[in-house]
């Protein structure tokens, strides 16, 4: 893994000595690639130059970090149990941040802030309780770590705080403990991170579906903590839906329901104190989860609608009529382009005359406007009779609405780039390009007004923060549902000639998030809160609100010893 | 303090003073009318804007959500029926903007305005600008309203330099004249109703009609904020109604932004002066129709000089409303339902209308003529029906009151051959001479009918130059108060006597007021801060009872009749009056101290002499 940037070691974009853009590794689709496209489009979209270079700090230099600051006798008790740990420089940096903008960039700089003291890796429930009572008893500052691939600024460590900062890293409790066939549950510690719990599962003919587009990272625990959904919850269902049982660790002893039972009424959900607190109340150490028969067929697809209007309208009629494949995205004009430029170098003359005849069918024998069309991705599930049914309920109403089918390799290569795109990020830092994406729920009248608004805004206050370059200011349509959408909005911009950039890159962001708030789009849909999101609670769920939540939280954990101060 | 700091950047953000300001008329006196009504005409229309015809618009207002909602409000009839008056209500008002009748328009109006106008100025700048902001965001043009004349002005200029179009809005009393109201109908006009009152029904297909218009950006929306013309010349008090279904696409999110212009029209005579003199004097005004319009048409024969269309700088209502609305009150009702606007929206409103009016002022040209009137109306009537003046002492005095302008930031239109051209049109104002065409004897009430009738004129054109003066008038009021103040408790306090200390007085009190933080005093302007409230209204409180008590005598003395009295009789009986107004709590105190002096203070000013007992 990087230790300041996205994903795995081996996997990045970089430009080869003929200035072609490559994708490094094997683990990918795009992997050991050339991305002929990619170059110009980054030349044009930002004025990046291959010339201007702003190249990260290799190594991390371990005398940058500040030393830990120790509880001595919470180390000499936790010695005792036998748990591992660690004041090892590397690791409390790579425990000390998320993966938003600024975090990464003042590590490409090699400025390291304040970070935990030191790690634990519990390996199992019962190591997290006695880790959390020796922390109670010596009043430790606990902050629960598990894929680390926040993007709320959750993880940072909160400068205020004075006492000894203990990062607990979940990642060695990873088991799925066992699997129900009978209620189709699975019991899993909550340190797995996606990808292993999918894995593990299909072994077993199994799956959760839930599929967030970190899930190579990101864990069960966090998902938990962050109410995290996944792109195919229409139809496995968001977190919240998925979770059947959970027990988490408080400093007030565990908390934990007393059965299984699909739906009860008891009361307010605890379930619901629990997800989203952001690691403020305790660790979250088992979960059982709803699984699933591994689905018999899947199916990519993609539609080309004219413009933007017309495809967020079909979209709308897909959620009237309930009929939202497992997943349905519609990207913007911009992203359809940039989806575009990382196209793969094609092998056979004979794929890329096919793509001209497509390109020629769709703009010139339609009447496409190269700069308008946009198109969405689909992916289809369940057994081969009805996925083809369903495909051709949706490409009917597509049709309804301008939409053309664009084959099956489009939608494909648009869900590819969800997981790629991080890495891309890292490339764009490497030449004076920084940016980041961001989100929002909002019902389904305000979707095309929010997506011009927050655009034109960030495009706006680009300008007026002295952004030399036109900036990239692009958004989609990620998730449906049936009185709203989630909208994902991209941005980024080429930095030179800026004297502060991650400034200006804030305040833009804030500015965005203010739009976003005007338009009626909600706070987050799915990323959380954390600490940089943190000022706009109080108006989002009113004084009241917070009153609840502030209560909730001085009775389970009265000296803040979870005290990353996320969400209030 | 921020509210302050905004007012100023928008006020200073009308256009500089060395416009340059082109004669768009020279070139059409130079090309044949047809011709250039036959021209290519073709504009760069909003970005965002769909091409919709005037039927797609009308199509769009009466299938939105919010009229039906409204439609299925009314009781009463059937819900077809109501749909049927919703409708009428629609054809009466829409607009037919058509490009054949703009050529029309172009034509005729180009002839007009060459045989009334010497020339029409406008400056090419604040149209350069225009012509960019239209391609941004919908534009909203606001002129202001003096004549007649404006009303398809601006069309007449969007027309000739390649802009798109503006739909106006106008009051309905157009659309009934024969043949003419249609051909305005077809130029862009939309006709409004007066005095809708509560008209529910009426209200929504307006609102939404005009929310459509500014929603799909398809045309420029012009209005007069003013609400109609103005009869005195003198801006007026905006209206809000308009403005409310102009700005709301914005609050709800539906645009990214709006961008008003607020458009200042200056005249060297409105074509209607006399006219106008003779509806304050409550003579009514002619009802609009085309027959009347014929017959007024002698006005052609008259030299109405030149006319100033002054283009201000776009606002964008987004920064306008920066900080001072929260946008989200619109989130938990669907935005096709009406919703009563919070206070906080409706002063943002009411803010952005007057900010405009002010900026239609400031961005309007003063003639030497209003200067003059300024000066003649400081002369006592008789000197104007009788003496007469001096014309040379007059022109002297207009030069005088010019720099005083300048000195004011006011914006002059001021010709070279200023003075002659007075001369010239004076003559229409036969305030000297009486009417030279009729030797009869005029009996007394009418003599005083036409003087007020030249008086009201001649305040017409003085009222033009008026936003000018107001401010610095009030403090000029403000400063001889303070020296009567002053003067009046001379015996209270100390107040080293004579003229000059009065002036350093008055600046001491203004420099530690801004010492202690009360009021701010830049260059441009004096602000009271907020921090100064309180500092303020304790040196209000401080000398308040100091007012009372002296506005207690000189009521006492006022309202006890009695021309002589002793001091010995006073005393007891004020002291009795401040007893019983102490009882029910209306004032503080009254010292025997005070009361004595008062009465010094009084005799000093000679309000009361002492007689020798």
């Amino acid at each position: 893994m990087k230790w300041n940037g996205w994903g795995y070691s081996d996997s990045k974009f970089l430009y080869n000595k003929k200035g072609q853009a490559e994708f490094t590794g094997k683990r990918y689709r795009l992997s050991g690639m050339i991305i002929p496209g990619l170059r110009e489009w980054m030349e044009s979209t930002f004025g990046a130059n291959l010339q201007h270079k702003t190249p990260a700090a290799p190594i991390l230099n371990s005398s940058a970090v500040q030393p830990p600051t120790l509880n001595e006798a919470f180390l000499k008790e936790l010695k005792s149990t036998g748990i591992p740990f660690s004041h090892d420089a590397e690791d409390r940096v790579f425990r000390s941040h998320g993966h938003c903008l600024h975090e990464i960039f003042a590590l490409r700089e090699g400025k390291i802030g304040r970070v935990p003291d030191l790690v634990v890796w519990p390996n199992c429930h019962n190591d997290v309780v006695k880790i959390v009572e020796l922390a109670c008893k010596h009043n430790v500052c606990l902050m629960p770590y598990g894929g680390g691939t926040s993007v709320s600024s959750a993880l940072e460590c909160p400068p205020e705080e004075t006492r000894s900062i203990v990062s607990l890293d979940t990642s060695q409790m990873n088991r799925i403990l066992w699997i129900d066939e009978k209620n189709l549950t699975a019991h899993v510690e909550a340190g797995i991170v996606g990808q292993d719990l999918e894995r593990l599962l299909n072994e077993s003919g199994y799956c959760t579906g839930h599929e967030p587009d970190s899930m190579e990272f990101s864990s069960l625990g966090g998902w938990v903590a962050t109410r995290a959904s996944g792109m195919k919850k229409n139809i496995y269902g968001n977190i919240e839906d998925l979770v059947v049982h959970i027990k988490m660790v408080t400093p007030q002893g565990v908390i934990e329901k007393s059965c299984q039972g699909p739906r009860m009424s008891t009361g307010p959900d605890v379930h619901h104190f629990i997800m989203g607190s952001e690691g403020t109340l305790g660790v979250v150490t088992e979960v059982t989860m709803k699984i699933r028969p591994m689905p018999e067929y899947q199916k990519y697809g993609s539609v080309v609608f004219p413009n933007f209007e017309m495809g967020v309208a079909c979209l709308r009629e897909v959620a009237r009529q309930r009929c939202a494949p497992a997943s349905i995205r519609l990207m913007d004009n911009e992203q359809f382009k940039f989806g575009h430029a990382l196209k793969p170098q094609v092998s056979s003359i004979f794929t890329s005359f096919l793509d001209g005849l497509k390109k020629f069918y769709i703009t010139k024998f339609k009447g496409f406007d190269p700069n308008r069309l946009c198109v969405a991705t689909l992916l289809f599930e369940g057994d081969r009779e009805k996925v083809l049914q369903h495909e051709k309920q949706v490409y009917d109403i597509a049709a309804k609405f301008g939409g053309l089918a664009a084959g099956e390799d489009n939608g494909q290569r648009g869900y590819m780039l969800t997981f790629v795109i991080a890495y891309l990020r890292d490339l764009g830092m490497d030449y004076y390009v920084i940016g980041e994406s961001f989100e929002t729920s909002v019902p389904w009248d305000r979707v095309l007004d929010i997506c011009r608004n927050v655009k034109a805004r960030i495009v706006r206050e680009c300008k007026d923060k002295g952004v030399q370059f036109p900036p990239l200011s692009t958004c989609r349509v990620t998730q449906t549902y049936d009185a709203g959408a989630c909208v994902y909005f991209y941005f980024a911009f080429n930095y030179r000639g800026l004297s502060d950039p991650v400034h200006v890159y804030e305040q833009v962001e804030h500015a965005a998030r203010e739009e976003i708030l005007a338009n009626g789009g909600s706070l987050s849909h799915h990323h959380g809160v954390g600490k940089l999101r943190k000022e706009w609670m109080r108006e989002t769920i009113s004084s009241v609100g917070m009153g609840m939540l502030k209560s909730v939280k001085d009775y389970v954990d009265p000296n803040n010893i979870f005290g990353n101060r996320n969400l209030l | 303090a921020r509210a302050k700091v905004n007012q100023k950047d928008f006020s200073t953000a009308s256009l500089k003073d060395e416009e340059e300001f082109t004669d768009i008329l020279e070139e059409r006196r130079c090309t044949t009318d047809l011709g250039y009504a036959l021209r290519t005409f073709n504009p760069q229309p909003y970005k965002g804007a769909p091409s919709s015809s005037t039927s797609d618009l009308k199509k769009a207002v009466l299938e939105s959500q919010y009229l039906r909602y409204i439609i299925a409000l009314e009781t009463g009839s059937s819900v077809e029926k109501v749909r049927q008056e919703a409708r009428g209500i629609l054809e009466e008002m829409s607009h037919n903007l058509q490009l054949g009748f703009i050529r029309l328009m172009a034509y005729t109006v180009n002839k007009v305005f060459k045989r009334l106008f010497r020339s029409i100025y406008v400056n090419m700048e604040g149209l350069n600008m225009l012509q960019q902001a239209i391609q941004e965001s919908p534009v909203i043009l606001m002129p202001n309203h003096r004549s007649y004349v404006d009303f398809l002005i601006v069309s007449f200029i969007l027309f000739t330099y390649d802009i798109p179009i503006p739909v106006i809005a106008a009051g309905i009393p157009l659309a009934s004249m024969k043949v003419v109201g249609e051909i305005l109908r077809r130029s862009g006009a939309f006709f409004i109703r007066r005095a809708i009152g509560s008209d529910k029904l009426y209200w929504a297909v307006l609102s939404e009609y005009v929310r459509t218009i500014v929603r799909t950006g398809c045309a420029p929306l012009e209005f007069y904020v003013e609400g109609f013309r103005s009869r005195t010349l003198k801006s007026v008090v905006p209206k809000l109604g308009m403005m409310d279904m102009v700005l709301e696409p914005y609050f709800k999110g539906e645009v990214f932004d709006i961008t008003l212009v607020p458009i200042s029209i200056s005249y060297d005579r409105v074509v209607e002066e006399s006219l106008l003199a003779l509806e304050l004097l409550g003579v009514p005004k002619p009802k609009e129709s085309t027959t009347g319009l014929f017959k007024a048409s002698r006005v052609l024969q008259e030299d109405y000089g030149c006319m100033h269309v002054n283009f201000g700088r776009p606002l964008s209502v987004r920064q306008l409303c920066e900080g001072k609305i929260n946008r989200s009150e619109y989130n938990l009702i669907p935005r096709d339902l009406p919703q009563r606007p919070s206070t906080e929206i409706q002063d943002c409103v009411n803010w952005v209308a007057h900010l405009i009016v002010r900026t239609q002022e400031e961005g309007s040209l003063i003639s030497p003529w209003s200067l003059m009137a300024c000066l003649l109306l400081q002369a006592p009537i008789t000197t104007l029906t009788e003496e007469g003046l001096q014309w040379h002492g007059l022109t002297e005095k207009t030069l005088w009151l010019r720099k005083l302008v300048l000195d004011f930031r006011g914006r002059l239109n001021w010709p070279g051959e200023w003075a002659r051209w007075i001369s010239k049109i004076s003559i229409y104002f036969n305030y000297t001479d009486g009417d030279p065409a009729s030797q009869d004897p005029l009996s007394p009430e009418e003599g005083v009918m036409r003087t007020a009738a030249a008086v009201l004129m001649l305040v017409s054109y003085r009222n033009q130059a008026l936003h000018v003066f107001v401010r610095p008038g009030i403090l000029a009021t403000l400063f001889s108060f303070f020296c009567f103040l002053r003067d009046v408790f001379a015996n209270e306090f100390i107040f080293i006597p004579g003229r000059a200390s009065q002036v350093t007085d008055f600046a001491e009190a203004c420099s530690l007021l801004q010492k202690c933080g009360a009021v701010h005093m830049s260059e441009q302007e004096v602000t009271v801060l907020e921090t100064g409230l309180e500092v303020l209204s304790f040196l209000q409180k401080l000398l308040q009872p100091f007012l009372d008590s002296y506005q207690l005598i000189f009521r006492y003395l006022c309202e006890n009749g009695a021309h002589v009295f002793t001091e010995k009789q006073f005393l007891p009986a004020v002291q009795n009056l401040a007893t019983k107004l102490i009882l029910s709590g209306k004032t503080e105190f009254l010292s025997s101290d005070t009361q004595k002096n008062v009465l010094s203070a009084l005799r000093r000013l000679e309000a009361v002499t002492k007689l020798r007992a």
